[in-house]
C-alpha cells in the first residue's frame, strides 16, 4: 500500500549487511498499528503505508533500540523454529531496505 | 515484511472500490503566499462556507471508520486556522496519521509545542527558493524565508519528523543541488522535489514556469546521483516534468482507488484539482455519509476502472500501471478529460503539449507570473 502524492521511484535496494551489534528501532515519526478495516498490521510513516506480514510484525516487535539484530536474530530463530542464517537474511533483507528508506535506525 | 500490494493489482469490479488509504483534508482556502503555481481550484471557498473543527472531527471519525490510515492536513494555510490544534486533536484521537502540510507562515513556536503535545505526527513544510529574494517573489511575501527558516529549525529542535517540499520550475530548476543540500541542513527526513503540475492556475504561468529540457534531463541526474549519496540520510522523491517524460505518471494511484480529498466546504473529491473537469458533481460531507460517497458518489464512478477509457488507452497495456494518466491534464490540454493524457508519446494530441512547449521556449526566462488571488474573506 502506498499513499497517493507524489511518485514514489522507490530505488532497488541492495541489501547492505547488518552489523549483528547494531540495535534496530523504529524512530518518531514511524509505527505498527492493527488496521481493522483490513484486518492486518501495517506499518506507518510519512507518505507511506506498508502492510506487513506475521515476521514483518515480529522483528518490528523486537526492534525496540535495546535488542542487537544478533538478539533478534537468535529470538526469532527459537520462537520460529527456523535456522539462524535463513532468519539473519531475511531479516537483514527487511531491515536494511527500511533503513535505506529511513523508516527505521540502526543505532550502534 | 511487506506483502505484495492488493491495492496496486488491477481491478476487475470498478463498483467495488477497496477502502481508500489517505485523505487530504483542505482546512482552508486562505493563505499568506500567493504562488503562481497554486493548485487550489480557480474558485476558492470563502471562509465562512469552511467547515467547523467538530465537523472536521466528525469527518476523521468516519474517515477512520472506511479504512484511511494517513490524514494530510493542508490548505491553502492550515495554519491560518486559529482551531487548527484542536482540529489535529481529532484527528490524533481518530488515530490517523497526521500530517501537517504548511509554507510555515502562522506557525509560532507556541503552537509547534502545542501540536507536538497533541500528537502531531509528521510536518511537510514548503520551499519556494533557496534564498529568500527569488523565494519571496515567487510565495509573494516579504519575509516568508526567513520565517520558514526558522520554523524549520524548531521542528528540528522538537523532534518532528521532517519532509521538504520544493516546488521546482523553470525559474528554481538549476538550483537543485542547494535546495538538496538546504533540505540536508535543515535535519528533513524526505525530501520531495516537485516540478509544478499544470492545471487550474499554474496554467496561467504555464509559459514561464515551464522547465527546459535541458533543465529537466539534469534535474533527473543530480536527483538520481543525491539519491545514491544520501541512502539511509534522506529519502528524496521527484515528480519529474511529465511534459518531457515518455508515459504519464499514475495520478492518484488511479482515480478513486486510493485516496480522496476534501475541500474547505465539505465536498468530497476524488483528487484536488477535479473542479476543472466540467460535469462532475461532487458531494458534501455535510449531505452525505463519507463510505456512501466513496462508494458510490458519480464523481468517484466517473473515472474508475477502465471502462471510461478512450483509445490507445483503452487497449494499452500499460493502463494497469499509469491509468491513462491524469484526468485534469487531459481536461486542461484536450478539452476531454477521459482522453489520453498528452504527456504521453502515444497520444493522439501531442500538438498541444508541442505547442505549449513551443510557447514556453519562445517566452523566455523573464516571462510574467500570475500571482495567485486570495480566497474572497
Ligand atoms: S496510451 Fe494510455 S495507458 Fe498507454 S501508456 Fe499512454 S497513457 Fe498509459
Amino acid at each position: 500500500m502506498s499513499a497517493p502524492g507524489p511518485a514514489r521511484n522507490r530505488a532497488p535496494a541492495p541489501p547492505a549487511p547488518i552489523d549483528p551489534a547494531a540495535r534496530p528501532a523504529l524512530p518518531r515519526g514511524v509505527r505498527v498499528r492493527w488496521d481493522a478495516v483490513r484486518q492486518g498490521w501495517v506499518l506507518l510513516a510519512p507518505e507511506r503505508a506498508l502492510r506487513l506480514d506475521q515476521i514483518g510484525v515480529a522483528i518490528l516487535e523486537r526492534a525496540d533500540g535495546a535488542r542487537s539484530f544478533a538478539d533478534i536474530v537468535a529470538d526469532l530463530a527459537a520462537a520460529y523454529d527456523a535456522p539462524p542464517e535463513r532468519i539473519a537474511a531475511d531479516a537483514g533483507r527487511f531491515l536494511s531496505a527500511l533503513a535505506a528508506r529511513r523508516m527505521i535506525e540502526l543505532r550502534p | 515484511m511487506t506483502a505484495p500490494d492488493p491495492q496496486t493489482a488491477p481491478r476487475q469490479a470498478p463498483e467495488a472500490p477497496p477502502p481508500p488509504i489517505a485523505m487530504l483534508a483542505e482546512l482552508t482556502h486562505r493563505c499568506p503566499l500567493s504562488c503562481p503555481y497554486c493548485s487550489n481550484p480557480l474558485e476558492l471557498t470563502a471562509r465562512s462556507a469552511e467547515l467547523s473543527a467538530e465537523e472536521w472531527a466528525d469527518a476523521f471519525r468516519q474517515a477512520a471508520a472506511l479504512g484511511v490510515l494517513q490524514l494530510h492536513l493542508s490548505g491553502g494555510e492550515p495554519a491560518s486556522r486559529r482551531d487548527l490544534e484542536q482540529i489535529v486533536a481529532a484527528a490524533v484521537e481518530a488515530e490517523l496519521y497526521t500530517n501537517l502540510i504548511t509554507s510555515g507562515v502562522g506557525l509560532t513556536p507556541r503552537r509547534l509545542e502545542a501540536l507536538d503535545e497533541i500528537g502531531l505526527d509528521h510536518v511537510q513544510l514548503s520551499l519556494q527558493g533557496v534564498e529568500a529574494g527569488p523565494a519571496d517573489q515567487i510565495g509573494g511575501y516579504r519575509g516568508g524565508f526567513a520565517r520558514k527558516m526558522e520554523v524549520a529549525r524548531e521542528i528540528a529542535r522538537i523532534g518532528f519528523p521532517l519532509t521538504i517540499n520544493a516546488v521546482m520550475h523553470r525559474r528554481n530548476l538549476d538550483r537543485l543541488e542547494e535546495t538538496i543540500e538546504l533540505a540536508l541542513r535543515l535535519g528533513a527526513r524526505r525530501l520531495e522535489v516537485a516540478c509544478v503540475q499544470f492545471h487550474g492556475w499554474a496554467m496561467r504561468s504555464r509559459a514561464a514556469l515551464l522547465p527546459t529540457r535541458e533543465q529537466a534531463l539534469r534535474a533527473r541526474d543530480v536527483v538520481a546521483e543525491a539519491r545514491e549519496r544520501l541512502r539511509g540520510v534522506m529519502v528524496i522523491d521527484f515528480v519529474p516534468p511529465d511534459y518531457y517524460a515518455e508515459f504519464p505518471k499514475a495520478c492518484m494511484g488511479g482515480w478513486g482507488s486510493t485516496g480522496l480529498n476534501v475541500a474547505p466546504d465539505g465536498r468530497v473529491l476524488p483528487c484536488h484539482a477535479a473542479e476543472t473537469i466540467p460535469g462532475l458533481s461532487f458531494d458534501n460531507l455535510r449531505r452525505r455519509p463519507l463510505a456512501e460517497i466513496w462508494l458510490r458518489s458519480e464523481a468517484f464512478a466517473a473515472f474508475r476502472g477502465f471502462d471510461w477509457m478512450e483509445e490507445p488507452c483503452a487497449s494499452c497495456e500499460r493502463k494497469t500501471r499509469d491509468f491513462g494518466g491524469c484526468r485534469c491534464q487531459a481536461q486542461a490540454m484536450t478539452g476531454r478529460a477521459s482522453a489520453t493524457d498528452p504527456t504521453c508519446s502515444r497520444s493522439p494530441d501531442r500538438a498541444a503539449l508541442d505547442a505549449a512547449l513551443r510557447e514556453a521556449a519562445e517566452a523566455g526566462a523573464e516571462a510574467p507570473l500570475v500571482p495567485r488571488a486570495p480566497a474572497p474573506g
